[in-house]
Protein backbone atom coordinates (compact mmCIF):
# COMPACT_ATOMS: atom_id res chain seq x y z
CA UNK A 1 0.00 0.00 0.00
CA UNK A 2 1.33 3.47 -1.27
CA UNK A 3 1.35 6.80 0.78
CA UNK A 4 -1.65 7.89 -1.84
CA UNK A 5 -3.77 4.95 -1.12
CA UNK A 6 -2.97 5.54 2.49
CA UNK A 7 -4.09 9.34 2.06
CA UNK A 8 -7.30 8.58 -0.20
CA UNK A 9 -8.38 5.79 2.20
CA UNK A 10 -8.34 8.06 5.06
CA UNK A 11 -10.06 10.99 2.81
CA UNK A 12 -12.70 8.52 1.79
CA UNK A 13 -13.71 8.09 5.31
CA UNK A 14 -13.59 11.76 6.62
CA UNK A 15 -15.12 13.53 3.82
CA UNK A 16 -15.61 12.46 0.58
CA UNK A 17 -17.50 8.64 1.98
CA UNK A 18 -18.20 9.74 5.43
CA UNK A 19 -20.35 7.20 7.21
CA UNK A 20 -22.25 9.97 8.59
CA UNK A 21 -23.02 12.47 6.42
CA UNK A 22 -22.97 10.76 3.26
CA UNK A 23 -23.30 7.84 3.75
CA UNK A 24 -26.03 8.24 6.34
CA UNK A 25 -25.27 4.54 7.98
CA UNK A 26 -25.41 3.65 11.57
CA UNK A 27 -27.73 6.61 12.37
CA UNK A 28 -29.42 5.12 15.84
CA UNK A 29 -26.22 5.76 17.72
CA UNK A 30 -25.31 8.99 16.14
CA UNK A 31 -28.25 10.24 16.89
CA UNK A 32 -28.64 8.91 20.35
CA UNK A 33 -25.64 9.62 21.99
CA UNK A 34 -24.71 13.01 20.45
CA UNK A 35 -26.07 15.08 23.01
CA UNK A 36 -22.87 16.49 24.20
CA UNK A 37 -19.44 16.23 22.77
CA UNK A 38 -18.19 14.04 25.15
CA UNK A 39 -20.34 11.14 24.17
CA UNK A 40 -20.31 11.37 20.77
CA UNK A 41 -16.62 11.08 20.64
CA UNK A 42 -16.23 8.67 22.62
CA UNK A 43 -18.64 5.65 21.16
CA UNK A 44 -17.03 7.39 17.77
CA UNK A 45 -13.85 6.20 19.02
CA UNK A 46 -15.40 2.72 20.17
CA UNK A 47 -16.55 2.55 17.15
CA UNK A 48 -13.37 3.14 14.91
CA UNK A 49 -11.52 0.89 17.21
CA UNK A 50 -14.04 -2.04 16.15
CA UNK A 51 -13.94 -0.77 13.14
CA UNK A 52 -10.21 -1.10 12.57
CA UNK A 53 -10.01 -4.46 14.63
CA UNK A 54 -12.74 -6.16 12.63
CA UNK A 55 -10.93 -4.60 9.29
CA UNK A 56 -7.66 -6.33 10.31
CA UNK A 57 -9.05 -9.41 11.37
CA UNK A 58 -11.69 -10.29 9.01
CA UNK A 59 -9.35 -9.23 5.46
CA UNK A 60 -6.58 -12.08 6.28
CA UNK A 61 -9.62 -14.69 6.92
CA UNK A 62 -11.60 -13.54 3.63
CA UNK A 63 -10.20 -16.36 1.57
CA UNK A 64 -10.84 -19.36 4.06
CA UNK A 65 -14.83 -17.89 4.98
CA UNK A 66 -16.96 -19.79 2.00
CA UNK A 67 -18.76 -17.03 0.31
CA UNK A 68 -22.17 -18.16 1.68
CA UNK A 69 -21.48 -18.01 5.73
CA UNK A 70 -19.63 -15.12 5.23
CA UNK A 71 -22.19 -12.87 6.70
CA UNK A 72 -22.78 -14.77 9.75
CA UNK A 73 -18.67 -15.41 10.20
CA UNK A 74 -18.10 -11.25 10.02
CA UNK A 75 -20.93 -10.54 12.47
CA UNK A 76 -19.63 -12.96 14.74
CA UNK A 77 -16.34 -11.85 14.69
CA UNK A 78 -17.39 -8.08 15.21
CA UNK A 79 -19.45 -9.35 17.58
CA UNK A 80 -16.48 -10.77 19.81
CA UNK A 81 -14.78 -7.47 18.93
CA UNK A 82 -17.43 -5.31 20.25
CA UNK A 83 -17.64 -7.79 23.81
CA UNK A 84 -13.83 -7.05 24.20
CA UNK A 85 -14.31 -3.37 23.98
CA UNK A 86 -17.35 -3.40 26.00
CA UNK A 87 -15.50 -5.66 28.67
CA UNK A 88 -12.80 -3.28 28.46
CA UNK A 89 -14.20 -0.31 28.92
CA UNK A 90 -16.30 -2.09 31.94
CA UNK A 91 -13.05 -2.48 33.54
CA UNK A 92 -11.70 0.56 33.22
CA UNK A 93 -13.73 3.61 31.93
CA UNK A 94 -16.90 2.61 34.12
CA UNK A 95 -18.41 5.95 33.99
CA UNK A 96 -18.41 6.02 30.35
CA UNK A 97 -19.36 2.33 30.27
CA UNK A 98 -22.35 3.23 32.26
CA UNK A 99 -22.94 6.77 30.06
CA UNK A 100 -22.94 4.99 26.56
CA UNK A 101 -24.62 1.64 28.28
CA UNK A 102 -26.87 0.18 25.46
CA UNK A 103 -25.26 1.50 22.80
CA UNK A 104 -21.97 -0.21 22.97
CA UNK A 105 -22.90 -4.06 22.52
CA UNK A 106 -25.17 -1.93 19.79
CA UNK A 107 -22.01 -1.30 17.88
CA UNK A 108 -22.51 -4.75 16.65
CA UNK A 109 -25.92 -3.95 14.62
CA UNK A 110 -24.29 -0.57 13.29
CA UNK A 111 -24.80 -1.35 10.16
CA UNK A 112 -21.32 0.90 8.99
CA UNK A 113 -19.35 -1.67 10.51
CA UNK A 114 -20.62 -4.85 8.22
CA UNK A 115 -20.94 -2.24 5.28
CA UNK A 116 -17.29 -1.48 5.28
CA UNK A 117 -16.28 -5.25 6.39
CA UNK A 118 -18.19 -6.21 3.44
CA UNK A 119 -16.82 -3.55 1.07
CA UNK A 120 -13.35 -2.95 1.52
CA UNK A 121 -12.21 -5.93 4.09
CA UNK A 122 -13.10 -8.91 2.37
CA UNK A 123 -11.71 -7.68 -1.16
CA UNK A 124 -8.68 -5.96 0.35
CA UNK A 125 -5.17 -6.67 2.43
CA UNK A 126 -5.25 -6.33 6.29
CA UNK A 127 -3.63 -3.22 6.55
CA UNK A 128 -5.62 -1.03 3.95
CA UNK A 129 -8.68 -2.67 5.86
CA UNK A 130 -7.75 -1.69 9.12
CA UNK A 131 -6.86 1.96 7.96
CA UNK A 132 -9.86 2.24 6.11
CA UNK A 133 -12.02 1.11 9.14
CA UNK A 134 -10.38 3.24 11.24
CA UNK A 135 -11.12 6.22 8.78
CA UNK A 136 -14.71 5.91 8.28
CA UNK A 137 -14.74 5.28 12.49
CA UNK A 138 -12.75 8.52 12.59
CA UNK A 139 -15.16 9.87 10.19
CA UNK A 140 -18.29 8.78 12.33
CA UNK A 141 -16.33 10.41 15.65
CA UNK A 142 -16.06 13.69 13.86
CA UNK A 143 -19.58 14.12 12.69
CA UNK A 144 -20.47 12.85 16.23
CA UNK A 145 -18.09 15.29 18.13
CA UNK A 146 -19.33 17.68 16.00
CA UNK A 147 -23.76 17.24 16.31
CA UNK A 148 -22.48 16.66 20.47
CA UNK A 149 -20.90 20.43 20.61
CA UNK A 150 -23.88 22.02 18.56
CA UNK A 151 -26.22 19.99 20.84
CA UNK A 152 -24.32 20.47 23.88
CA UNK A 153 -23.96 24.21 23.41
CA UNK A 154 -27.89 24.87 22.09
CA UNK A 155 -28.71 22.58 24.66
CA UNK A 156 -27.03 23.00 27.93
CA UNK A 157 -24.85 26.12 27.22
CA UNK A 158 -21.50 23.87 28.04
CA UNK A 159 -18.82 21.74 26.23
CA UNK A 160 -17.14 18.79 27.48
CA UNK A 161 -19.18 18.13 30.20
CA UNK A 162 -19.07 14.43 31.40
CA UNK A 163 -15.18 14.10 30.16
CA UNK A 164 -14.28 13.42 33.62
CA UNK A 165 -15.98 10.29 33.38
CA UNK A 166 -13.64 9.85 30.63
CA UNK A 167 -10.66 11.10 31.48
CA UNK A 168 -10.98 10.63 35.23
CA UNK A 169 -11.62 13.26 37.99
CA UNK A 170 -8.31 14.98 37.04
CA UNK A 171 -10.77 16.19 33.86
CA UNK A 172 -13.58 18.10 35.97
CA UNK A 173 -12.01 21.29 35.76
CA UNK A 174 -11.93 21.31 31.86
CA UNK A 175 -15.98 21.44 31.20
CA UNK A 176 -16.38 24.91 29.64
CA UNK A 177 -19.17 26.75 30.32
CA UNK A 178 -19.58 28.51 26.98
CA UNK A 179 -22.63 30.55 28.52
CA UNK A 180 -22.73 31.22 31.83
CA UNK A 181 -25.84 30.43 33.65
CA UNK A 182 -27.56 29.00 30.97
CA UNK A 183 -31.31 28.36 31.37
CA UNK A 184 -30.99 25.59 28.68
CA UNK A 185 -32.64 25.18 24.91
CA UNK A 186 -34.41 21.56 25.68
CA UNK A 187 -35.18 20.85 21.66
CA UNK A 188 -31.45 20.58 21.77
CA UNK A 189 -31.31 17.86 23.88
CA UNK A 190 -34.08 15.68 22.40
CA UNK A 191 -34.02 13.83 19.57
CA UNK A 192 -35.70 16.33 17.43
CA UNK A 193 -32.39 18.38 18.07
CA UNK A 194 -30.34 15.65 16.88
CA UNK A 195 -32.01 15.53 13.37
CA UNK A 196 -32.01 19.02 12.79
CA UNK A 197 -28.25 19.13 14.06
CA UNK A 198 -27.42 16.35 11.30
CA UNK A 199 -29.57 17.81 8.44
CA UNK A 200 -27.88 21.35 9.01
CA UNK A 201 -24.63 19.32 8.93
CA UNK A 202 -25.58 17.28 5.76
CA UNK A 203 -26.20 21.03 4.46
CA UNK A 204 -23.13 22.48 5.15
CA UNK A 205 -21.50 19.39 3.70
CA UNK A 206 -23.04 20.23 0.41
CA UNK A 207 -22.58 23.69 0.61
CA UNK A 208 -18.88 23.05 0.82
CA UNK A 209 -19.06 20.59 -2.05
CA UNK A 210 -20.66 23.07 -4.19
CA UNK A 211 -18.65 25.94 -3.55
CA UNK A 212 -15.31 23.86 -4.51
CA UNK A 213 -16.89 22.25 -7.31
CA UNK A 214 -17.56 25.96 -8.48
CA UNK A 215 -14.17 27.03 -7.78
CA UNK A 216 -12.93 24.43 -9.95
CA UNK A 217 -15.56 25.07 -12.63
CA UNK A 218 -14.39 28.65 -12.55
CA UNK A 219 -10.62 27.79 -13.28
CA UNK A 220 -10.61 25.44 -16.23
CA UNK A 221 -6.72 24.68 -16.63
CA UNK A 222 -6.70 24.46 -13.07
CA UNK A 223 -2.84 24.32 -11.82
CA UNK A 224 -3.72 20.98 -9.58
CA UNK A 225 -4.08 19.18 -12.53
CA UNK A 226 -1.03 19.95 -13.71
CA UNK A 227 0.81 19.39 -10.42
CA UNK A 228 -0.88 16.10 -10.81
CA UNK A 229 0.20 15.61 -13.77
CA UNK A 230 4.05 16.15 -12.98
CA UNK A 231 4.17 14.49 -10.20
CA UNK A 232 2.52 10.96 -12.24
CA UNK B 1 -29.41 -35.46 -0.37
CA UNK B 2 -26.27 -36.73 0.43
CA UNK B 3 -24.47 -33.69 -1.20
CA UNK B 4 -27.27 -31.57 1.19
CA UNK B 5 -26.06 -33.18 3.99
CA UNK B 6 -22.34 -32.64 3.06
CA UNK B 7 -22.13 -29.36 2.14
CA UNK B 8 -24.41 -28.46 5.48
CA UNK B 9 -21.39 -30.39 7.53
CA UNK B 10 -18.95 -28.44 5.69
CA UNK B 11 -20.03 -25.26 6.24
CA UNK B 12 -21.69 -26.06 9.85
CA UNK B 13 -17.90 -27.26 10.66
CA UNK B 14 -16.37 -24.13 9.19
CA UNK B 15 -18.98 -22.28 11.53
CA UNK B 16 -18.15 -23.97 14.43
CA UNK B 17 -14.36 -23.36 13.87
CA UNK B 18 -14.97 -19.47 14.07
CA UNK B 19 -17.17 -19.78 16.58
CA UNK B 20 -14.97 -21.77 19.14
CA UNK B 21 -12.05 -19.49 18.20
CA UNK B 22 -14.76 -16.28 18.84
CA UNK B 23 -15.55 -17.93 22.51
CA UNK B 24 -11.92 -18.80 23.54
CA UNK B 25 -11.03 -15.07 22.90
CA UNK B 26 -13.86 -14.10 24.70
CA UNK B 27 -13.59 -16.65 27.43
CA UNK B 28 -10.00 -15.01 27.78
CA UNK B 29 -11.07 -11.79 28.00
CA UNK B 30 -13.59 -11.85 30.30
CA UNK B 31 -10.93 -13.63 33.11
CA UNK B 32 -8.61 -10.78 32.37
CA UNK B 33 -10.88 -7.91 33.13
CA UNK B 34 -13.23 -9.48 35.70
CA UNK B 35 -11.44 -8.66 38.71
CA UNK B 36 -11.33 -4.90 37.06
CA UNK B 37 -14.67 -4.90 36.34
CA UNK B 38 -15.64 -6.17 39.92
CA UNK B 39 -13.75 -3.55 41.47
CA UNK B 40 -14.66 -0.74 38.99
CA UNK B 41 -18.58 -1.32 40.10
CA UNK B 42 -17.29 -1.15 43.74
CA UNK B 43 -16.07 1.51 43.52
CA UNK B 44 -18.72 3.14 41.31
CA UNK B 45 -21.46 1.82 44.38
CA UNK B 46 -19.19 2.66 47.13
CA UNK B 47 -19.12 6.73 45.75
CA UNK B 48 -22.95 6.11 45.71
CA UNK B 49 -23.15 5.14 49.18
CA UNK B 50 -20.30 7.27 50.38
CA UNK B 51 -22.64 11.09 49.33
CA UNK B 52 -25.51 9.60 51.27
CA UNK B 53 -23.81 7.92 54.11
CA UNK B 54 -21.06 9.70 55.76
CA UNK B 55 -17.78 8.01 56.22
CA UNK B 56 -18.16 9.37 59.99
CA UNK B 57 -20.69 7.29 60.43
CA UNK B 58 -19.52 3.84 59.17
CA UNK B 59 -16.28 1.89 60.18
CA UNK B 60 -17.27 -1.45 58.60
CA UNK B 61 -16.52 -2.63 55.28
CA UNK B 62 -19.76 -1.57 53.82
CA UNK B 63 -20.17 -3.16 50.63
CA UNK B 64 -19.23 -6.49 52.13
CA UNK B 65 -21.81 -6.12 54.93
CA UNK B 66 -25.01 -6.98 52.67
CA UNK B 67 -28.06 -8.36 53.18
CA UNK B 68 -30.51 -9.64 49.81
CA UNK B 69 -33.86 -8.00 50.39
CA UNK B 70 -36.74 -9.99 48.95
CA UNK B 71 -39.01 -7.63 46.47
CA UNK B 72 -41.69 -5.52 48.72
CA UNK B 73 -44.55 -3.44 47.58
CA UNK B 74 -43.48 -0.55 49.96
CA UNK B 75 -40.00 -0.67 48.39
CA UNK B 76 -41.76 -0.95 44.82
CA UNK B 77 -39.75 -3.58 43.99
CA UNK B 78 -39.63 -6.72 42.08
CA UNK B 79 -36.71 -8.68 42.06
CA UNK B 80 -34.27 -8.85 45.11
CA UNK B 81 -32.13 -5.90 45.75
CA UNK B 82 -29.23 -5.63 48.15
CA UNK B 83 -28.80 -3.38 51.37
CA UNK B 84 -25.95 -2.30 52.38
CA UNK B 85 -25.29 -1.57 56.36
CA UNK B 86 -23.19 1.01 57.96
CA UNK B 87 -22.09 0.32 61.41
CA UNK B 88 -19.62 2.33 63.61
CA UNK B 89 -18.08 0.19 66.32
CA UNK B 90 -20.50 -2.90 66.11
CA UNK B 91 -23.56 -0.36 66.72
CA UNK B 92 -25.99 -0.33 63.51
CA UNK B 93 -25.47 3.02 62.21
CA UNK B 94 -27.61 2.96 58.75
CA UNK B 95 -28.85 1.27 56.19
CA UNK B 96 -29.09 1.84 52.20
CA UNK B 97 -31.80 0.57 50.53
CA UNK B 98 -32.74 0.47 47.03
CA UNK B 99 -36.27 1.52 46.79
CA UNK B 100 -38.49 2.42 42.54
CA UNK B 101 -40.92 4.79 42.35
CA UNK B 102 -42.89 3.14 40.03
CA UNK B 103 -44.99 6.30 38.73
CA UNK B 104 -43.03 9.17 37.49
CA UNK B 105 -43.45 11.17 34.38
CA UNK B 106 -42.21 8.61 32.24
CA UNK B 107 -41.73 5.29 33.96
CA UNK B 108 -39.64 4.08 37.04
CA UNK B 109 -37.37 6.23 39.00
CA UNK B 110 -34.66 4.08 41.07
CA UNK B 111 -33.81 5.46 44.31
CA UNK B 112 -31.21 4.77 46.73
CA UNK B 113 -31.33 6.04 49.84
CA UNK B 114 -29.81 5.94 53.62
CA UNK B 115 -31.91 5.70 56.58
CA UNK B 116 -30.02 5.85 60.36
CA UNK B 117 -30.91 3.54 62.66
CA UNK B 118 -33.05 6.27 64.52
CA UNK B 119 -35.42 6.15 61.47
CA UNK B 120 -33.93 9.74 60.16
CA UNK B 121 -33.18 9.74 56.32
CA UNK B 122 -28.95 10.31 55.54
CA UNK B 123 -29.94 10.99 52.73
CA UNK B 124 -31.61 10.14 49.19
CA UNK B 125 -30.27 9.75 45.28
CA UNK B 126 -31.70 9.29 42.07
CA UNK B 127 -29.76 6.13 40.37
CA UNK B 128 -31.82 6.17 37.12
CA UNK B 129 -34.74 7.92 35.63
CA UNK B 130 -36.60 8.86 32.93
CA UNK B 131 -38.18 12.18 33.40
CA UNK B 132 -37.83 15.16 30.86
CA UNK B 133 -34.27 16.59 30.43
CA UNK B 134 -34.31 20.08 31.75
CA UNK B 135 -38.34 19.44 33.30
CA UNK B 136 -38.64 16.76 35.63
CA UNK B 137 -34.37 16.08 35.87
CA UNK B 138 -34.01 18.85 39.17
CA UNK B 139 -34.09 15.61 40.89
CA UNK B 140 -30.72 14.86 40.22
CA UNK B 141 -28.15 16.14 42.66
CA UNK B 142 -25.51 18.23 40.29
CA UNK B 143 -28.63 20.24 38.23
CA UNK B 144 -30.22 20.63 41.46
CA UNK B 145 -30.24 20.62 45.80
CA UNK B 146 -34.06 19.47 45.73
CA UNK B 147 -33.47 15.78 46.49
CA UNK B 148 -31.29 16.76 49.62
CA UNK B 149 -34.57 18.14 50.95
CA UNK B 150 -35.09 14.41 52.57
CA UNK B 151 -31.74 14.98 54.52
CA UNK B 152 -32.69 14.57 58.37
CA UNK B 153 -36.64 13.84 57.98
CA UNK B 154 -38.55 10.50 59.26
CA UNK B 155 -41.81 9.46 59.72
CA UNK B 156 -41.35 11.30 63.80
CA UNK B 157 -41.17 14.76 62.30
CA UNK B 158 -43.36 14.14 59.27
CA UNK B 159 -46.67 12.28 59.49
CA UNK B 160 -48.43 10.69 56.69
CA UNK B 161 -50.47 13.83 55.32
CA UNK B 162 -46.63 15.97 55.37
CA UNK B 163 -45.03 13.07 53.09
CA UNK B 164 -46.68 14.98 49.69
CA UNK B 165 -45.45 18.10 47.77
CA UNK B 166 -46.58 21.39 48.71
CA UNK B 167 -49.33 21.54 46.20
CA UNK B 168 -50.99 18.72 47.31
CA UNK B 169 -51.11 20.11 51.14
CA UNK B 170 -47.74 18.15 52.25
CA UNK B 171 -44.38 19.03 53.59
CA UNK B 172 -41.92 19.11 50.17
CA UNK B 173 -40.97 21.27 47.57
CA UNK B 174 -41.40 20.91 43.92
CA UNK B 175 -41.31 23.16 40.61
CA UNK B 176 -44.11 24.01 39.05
CA UNK B 177 -44.41 22.28 35.50
CA UNK B 178 -43.32 19.41 37.14
CA UNK B 179 -44.97 18.18 40.14
CA UNK B 180 -45.61 14.36 38.80
CA UNK B 181 -41.73 13.27 39.16
CA UNK B 182 -41.35 14.90 42.91
CA UNK B 183 -44.71 13.20 44.11
CA UNK B 184 -43.54 10.23 42.81
CA UNK B 185 -40.47 10.08 44.47
CA UNK B 186 -41.79 11.45 48.03
CA UNK B 187 -44.55 8.77 48.03
CA UNK B 188 -41.59 6.46 46.85
CA UNK B 189 -39.76 7.60 50.10
CA UNK B 190 -41.97 7.42 52.31
CA UNK B 191 -43.65 3.78 51.48
CA UNK B 192 -39.33 3.29 52.21
CA UNK B 193 -39.33 4.79 55.36
CA UNK B 194 -42.46 2.82 55.94
CA UNK B 195 -40.58 -0.53 55.31
CA UNK B 196 -37.33 0.20 57.23
CA UNK B 197 -39.95 0.41 60.33
CA UNK B 198 -41.52 -2.73 59.68
CA UNK B 199 -38.35 -4.56 59.18
CA UNK B 200 -35.99 -3.01 61.29
CA UNK B 201 -34.45 -5.82 63.24
CA UNK B 202 -33.75 -8.27 59.98
CA UNK B 203 -32.16 -5.23 58.01
CA UNK B 204 -29.51 -4.76 61.02
CA UNK B 205 -29.20 -8.41 61.96
CA UNK B 206 -25.79 -9.83 61.46
CA UNK B 207 -26.19 -12.08 58.72
CA UNK B 208 -29.55 -13.60 58.43
CA UNK B 209 -31.59 -12.31 55.28
CA UNK B 210 -34.95 -11.20 55.50
CA UNK B 211 -36.84 -14.04 54.36
CA UNK B 212 -40.60 -12.89 54.80
CA UNK B 213 -41.54 -13.45 51.12
CA UNK B 214 -40.81 -16.33 48.94
CA UNK B 215 -37.69 -15.35 46.35
CA UNK B 216 -39.00 -15.61 42.87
Amino acid sequence: MNLQEFRDIFHNGMWKQNPGVVQLLGLCPLLAVSSSVVNGVSLGLATAVVMALSGASIAPIRNYVPNEIRIPVFILIIAVLVTVVQYLMNAYMYGLYVVLGIFIPLIVTNCIVLARVEAFASKNGAMASAWDGFSMGLGLTAVLGVLGAFREVLGKGTLFSGIDLALGDMAQSWVLHVVPDYKGFLLAILPPGAFIGLGLLIAGKNWLNLRAEAKARNKPASTPMAGEAIQG
Amino acid sequence: MKRIARSTIQTATNLVFFAVIGTAILASVFFMTHDAIVKSEEAEKMKLITQIVPPAMFDNDIIQDKLDVPPSPLLGTEDVTIAYRARLKGEPSAVVLESIAPDGYSGKIALILAVRANGELAGVRVVSHKETPGLGDYIELPKDPWIKGFDGKSREVYKDADWKVKKDGGQFEYMAGATITPRAIVKAVNKALIYYAENREQLFAANAPVKKEKHK
